[in-house]
């Protein structure tokens, strides 16, 4: 099992539109991942209500985790999404 | 008019008069509590998760046809409803051998709670979900889709009270005007209605129970609803009112009373799609620019540069013309999570406006710093002022802050009774006063301004609320200040004149509102105005206040 963790770059935090590019991204992806605030329970990365629902905000750690064929290259492409300022990008 | 008509009383919140058919507006679905499933899990799953896939399909069509924001927020409402997690707790309930529509609207509340759960930045994602919710139980269970209704036809919207969210599938080639049991002049319905250029009536209860079909004259300048009108009476106010749209056409350019008092015409403006829209007003500047928006939705304030980026866009637009900047107004009704104080017991009567400063100094002087440097070399003529003034200390005490930051014109917003019971003194501490009657009301009367029920004590004729701009605007010409209003007040024409006649200096309003400002004072002299102003005052209350003038400004 892959597993990764990051800090959230977005200032608005993981919330809007953030959200949704991450969501779309993970829903790409050939494998499950899963995203979870640190001593949280993780959370399916293509439900947007759930990573919603998490309320990361910008500065906050999160871990992404994912398992099977493609695991390392998925989460290298997803936290590289959540390593961006995304709200400040056209 | 004939024996049969009805005429119902509501509060007028924006002119023009319209006369047709009523349609209520689609309230949200109930879902049965004992509504009985089929027996087939399966097919009860299948039945659900077609109905929300199909909720999601029209949003994803409807957001296709917009660009922009909106097209932004349906499509993130589609996406909410596409969830996979959202589906499988769907499949899961009707497999516990639940309804369709029991499932779907159980499972959305359950991610609604979660959400709302999640903190105060998630109510808009959690009024979505609800919003969705109710489209795919709607479908499931065969009754019209909540919202605007659409016969065919053109007709006069009714409702309970409008939600921001309604406008969406609001259609002003199909909407003749919209009238709501609840509300008053500064409810959301007043803001929608006024920015679409409909006629609107607020806080009429007696629509309550108005068949769908019935026929309807509204009159948004008046307040009044008629029911079925006698022909004779549409075809009269509806040439009145043609006579005054023609009038409009023949007055231009900076506001002056008939014997040529100038009244500065400003507008409101917040976040603004379209500037180049705004800025092609026929008027003077802004009165009112609300910088609330920079700072909502977000978990820690904009920077120096980005605010001033923001400021320097509007200035820029508006250069050779006068723009007053209201600092940051959080608190109340505008919460944010980085400034407002959690478990205020009263929050309108807690940390806000202005006094935000004294817990979070750096916000203010930030933004007063973006607003100098964007200022600069913009060409516009900026002033600053600061919401929720109550002393005269605290007006000296924002003044000198912006002078340090070299923004020449500062002034005070008088909206707590207070600052205008000390109006001489607030004046004299700082550069200019704006009314914001829509606070003042508020805080005069003890009332909510969101509190439809209260829609009579808030109603900016009242006398009492008269006599404090009275005061205010006293104070400005004995100390040689300007006074400006910019509440909802200013934008009725008939008050309008009330307020130059009591010594306003500007009044500032919705760019649909002007054009009936501008010819109202241009048909009344100052001393008119004056006279009107003591008829106003002297009334027992807002109603026969505004009658009265009405009544003695046969003009309007």
């Amino acid at each position: 099992m892959a597993q990764r963790n990051v800090v959230i770059a977005s200032s608005v935090g993981l919330h809007a539109r953030p959200a949704s590019l991450f969501v779309r991204a993970a829903a790409r992806q050939p494998v499950k991942v899963t995203i979870a605030k640190v001593g949280s329970d993780p959370v399916d990365a293509r439900s947007i209500l759930s990573v919603l629902a998490l309320d990361a905000r910008n500065g906050d750690e999160v871990v992404l985790s994912a398992e099977g064929e493609g695991d390392e290259q998925s989460l290298v492409e997803l936290a590289a999404l959540l390593e961006r300022d995304l709200d400040a990008e056209p | 008019m004939t024996v049969t008509s009805t005429q119902l009383v509501g509060i007028g919140v924006s002119p023009g008069i319209a006369s047709g058919p009523v349609q209520w507006l689609a309230p949200a679905p109930t879902v049965p509590v004992d509504l009985a499933p089929s027996g087939d899990p399966q097919a009860e799953s299948r039945v659900a998760v077609a109905a929300v896939v199909a909720t999601a399909d029209e949003l994803d069509v409807s957001s296709a046809a917009l660009t922009g924001p909106a097209a932004d927020v349906l499509a993130a409402q589609a996406m909410m409803a596409r969830d996979p997690v959202l589906g499988d707790r769907i499949t899961a309930l009707t497999a516990e051998g639940k309804a369709a529509a029991v499932a779907v609207a159980q499972a959305f509340d359950e991610f609604r709670e979660q959400l709302a759960a999640a903190g105060p930045y998630m109510a808009e994602r959690a009024a979505d979900l609800e919003d969705i919710r109710n489209r795919a139980v709607a479908r499931l269970l065969g009754v019209p889709m909540p919202g605007v209704p659409d016969p065919g036809y053109p007709f006069v919207l009714l409702a309970g009270d409008l939600a921001p969210a309604d406008t969406v599938s609001l259609d002003p080639t199909h909407v003749l005007a919209i009238v709501t049991e609840h509300g008053g002049p500064t409810s959301h319905t007043a803001i929608i209605s006024k920015s679409l250029g409909l006629p609107a009536v607020v806080g009429c209860a007696g629509i309550r129970g108005l068949p769908a079909g019935t026929t309807v004259m509204v009159d948004g300048a008046e307040g009044l609803v008629v029911v079925d009108p006698d022909e004779a009476l549409v075809g009269q106010r509806l040439a009145r009112l043609a006579a005054r749209r023609s009038a409009i056409t023949g007055v231009s350019g900076p506001g002056r009373t008939a014997d040529g008092t100038a009244v500065q015409l400003l507008i409101n403006l917040g976040r603004e799609r379209n500037l180049g829209v705004v800025a092609a007003a026929d008027a003077e500047g802004v009165g009112l620019y609300r910088t609330e928006f920079l700072f909502l939705e977000r978990h820690d304030a904009p920077s120096v540069e980005e605010q001033r980026v923001a400021y320097a866009e509007v200035f820029h637009t508006f250069a050779g013309r006068k723009v007053v900047v209201r600092t940051l107004d959080a608190g109340a009704d505008k919460p944010l999570g980085f400034v407002t104080q959690p478990d205020e017991p009263n929050p309108a009567l807690g940390v806000r406006g202005l006094r935000t400063s004294r817990l979070f100094p750096d916000l203010l002087d930030g933004q007063l710093r973006a607003i100098a440097r964007a200022a600069a070399g913009s060409g516009a003529d900026v002033w600053v002022m600061a919401p929720m003034v109550s002393t005269a200390a605290e007006a000296a005490g924002f003044a000198a802050q912006a002078h340090s930051h070299g923004l020449p014109v500062a002034g005070a917003m008088v909206e707590v009774p207070a600052a205008a019971l000390q109006a001489p003194a607030v004046a004299a501490a700082c550069d200019f006063l704006s009314l914001g009657t829509n606070d003042l009301a508020q805080y005069t009367f003890a009332a909510d301004r969101m509190a439809g029920e209260l829609a009579e004590l808030l109603d900016p004729w009242q006398p009492a609320l008269l006599e404090l701009i009275r005061i205010t605007a006293h104070a400005g010409r004995a100390t040689g200040r300007p006074v400006g209003v910019c509440g909802e007040a200013a934008s009725d024409p008939l008050l309008a004149l009330v307020l130059v006649g009591f010594g306003v200096t500007s009044l500032s309003m919705a760019p649909t509102s002007l054009p009936e400002v501008r010819l109202a004072l241009s048909q009344h002299s100052l001393a008119e105005c004056q006279a009107l102003a003591a008829m106003a005052l002297r009334a027992p209350d807002g109603r026969a206040g505004r009658e009265a003038v009405r009544a003695a400004s046969t003009k309007v």
